[in-house]
């Protein structure tokens, strides 16, 4: 697999040889593209809880992530910044193979949790995403009451049997996503019935419900107003306390506020990982300026 | 003798690095070089009051003495207005990276800027209190005359640093800093004797070490803003760093 990634590194580097079009529209970024040669920064930790090592990611013919090497440390918050388009979103859906439901999509590489290759063909998805949960652009709460919409995971996944427990981790998994208070009193009402910002919390409490070990984020805030994301944000740094996060982001200042370290995309390459202070007052490459300035979109 | 090492300048990319006219935003890029050339504007301001001021204390001069104290007025104003843009800036644009550094560096040596031209001031008072002593005196003249020289040449390569971006410029200001505190302390042991020697002239010769004691600080200021130049464009902090480490820092990358 890793030689094989070795391969399309090659292939990549003759392809960024010849900028397309759409590129030769802004005269900056468009020399310094040919200066991607692998991550700058610090991609690796000692004891990752998330290895993943030549991750190439296919959409059909075309390819969208290039050979990414990076480790996810325990309870870190990382976050993935970059133009649209240059990937982040599609390698944050590899980490929980939320890839495979698209079918003309292709991964190769190697990524590891906890030392165990999720990638292999005879594991199940369904644990695999109870460990890593997912919470979307778009609030998508079940069409089902408040308390429905959190019970639902612990019950499928048969974490609890008692209803009292079930009401326990209900109010508990309300309480960390910062919600309970908004919603103890009408928890048989709809969840559709949320604000847009209650909705996304409700998301979260979904998630963290069956307890998972990680959870991504893709672009959480972006419905939001204001308050409602610097709840949301709040809410990362306490859950950071335990779980590990990876959040996709399209606000350069959200990444700021929330993460420890930050990982710039580009082109479908990964071109640095640093941390997150490092990053916004002295980034190590050219392209991560030229975006995090604004000089090119 | 300072001696400047005129080999070495910045290369080109890293001047052209800091592309302040490349952002999406044009209103942006105006308000950045508007930024930096308002910063460099003060400079110039500045600069004509150290070298207005050490002219009235060599000539005894004291209407020239009193225009650099009618210029402190104009510099107070510009150390206000350049604060005001630099916390637009942070307000508007939220800037990162070498914008952030940019904003950041401007606020530091804007706040230099204005204490060399209290320096100045502190000169020039000097400078028409040795007037109304009675005129020139020789004493101690030959240290001021060599240190203003050595200080004023700092300021402006500072200045110059700071427009060209040029990392190596501004090191050259550390370095001759260095040199300028050892002569203040030679020029102060001289001083001293004279006044040990002749204690009529104490008053006097007090008088010239003040405006030395001005002409050291100034220097001092001048080193402070090359330091931010360099944080401005490498993002490396070399302020209480040892001469020998910020070469090998600079060399780095």
């Amino acid at each position: 697999m890793i030689k094989m990634a070795e391969d399309v590194k090659d292939e990549q580097k003759m392809q960024s040889a010849e900028p397309s079009a759409a590129e030769n529209d802004s005269a900056g970024p468009q020399d310094m593209s040919a200066k991607i040669q692998g991550t700058v920064g610090r991609p690796f930790v000692d004891d990752a809880k998330i290895k993943m090592r030549g991750v190439n990611v296919f959409y059909g013919e075309k390819q969208a992530v290039f050979a990414v090497d990076l480790d996810i440390k325990e309870n870190e918050v990382i976050s993935m910044i970059g133009p649209s388009g240059c990937g982040k979103s599609t390698f944050l859906r590899c980490i929980n193979r939320m890839n495979d439901t698209i079918d003309i999509c292709r991964v190769e590489g190697s990524i590891q949790l906890d030392g165990m290759d999720i990638y292999e063909s005879k594991l199940d998805v369904v644990p695999l995403r109870a460990r890593v949960g997912m919470v979307f652009q778009k609030p998508n709460p079940f069409p089902k009451s408040i308390y429905d919409n959190v019970a639902y995971g612990p019950k499928i996944h048969g974490l609890v049997s008692r209803k009292s427990d079930l009401d326990e981790v209900v109010e508990s998994s309300l309480r960390r996503a910062g919600l309970w208070d908004e919603v103890k009193d009408r928890l048989d009402s709809p969840g559709t019935g949320l604000s847009g910002g209650q909705q996304q919390r409700l998301c979260i409490a979904r998630t963290i419900a069956v307890s998972p070990e990680v959870i991504l984020m893709d672009e959480p805030c972006s419905a939001l107003d204001p308050i409602a994301t610097a709840k949301i944000e709040e809410l990362i740094a306490e859950l950071s306390e335990n779980f590990t996060i990876a959040i996709v982001t399209h606000s350069m200042q959200q990444a700021a506020r929330v993460s420890h370290r930050t990982a710039y995309f580009h082109l479908g390459n990964l071109v640095e990982v640093n941390e997150t202070d490092k990053v916004f007052t002295n980034p190590d490459h050219d392209l991560t300026e030229a975006y995090i300035t604004g000089r090119f979109g | 003798m300072v001696i400047f090492d005129e080999t070495k300048t910045g290369d080109k990319s890293e001047m052209d690095k800091m592309h302040l006219d490349q952002h999406i935003s044009q209103q942006f890029n105006d308000d950045l070089e508007q930024l930096r050339e308002h910063l460099l504007a003060m400079g110039g301001i500045v600069e004509g009051q150290v070298e207005d001021a050490v002219r009235a204390i060599e000539t005894a001069d004291t209407g020239l003495a009193e225009k650099v104290l009618q210029v402190e007025e104009q510099v107070d104003r510009e150390e206000i207005e350049l604060d005001e843009e630099c916390t637009a800036i942070l307000v508007r644009r939220q800037p990162a990276a070498s914008d952030l550094r940019l904003v950041l560096m401007v606020t530091k040596a804007n706040r230099d800027l204005e204490r060399i031209g209290d320096e100045a001031n502190k000169i020039a008072k000097m400078a028409i209190a040795i007037s109304d002593q009675g005129g020139t005196s020789p004493r101690g003249y030959v240290e001021l005359r060599h240190i203003a020289k050595s200080v004023q040449k700092m300021v402006a390569m500072s200045l110059d640093a700071f427009a060209r971006f040029d990392v190596y410029e501004a090191f050259k200001v550390v370095q001759a800093d260095r040199q300028v505190d050892q002569e203040y302390r030679s020029a102060m042991r001289e001083l001293m004797t004279y006044m040990m020697e002749d204690p009529r002239s104490i008053s006097r010769v007090m008088n010239i070490i003040w405006a030395l004691r001005a002409l050291e600080r100034i220097g001092d200021h001048a080193r402070n803003i090359s330091e931010h130049v360099i944080y401005l464009v490498r993002g490396m902090d070399v302020r209480h760093t040892s001469l020998q480490e910020i070469e090998q820092k600079l060399e780095q990358k």
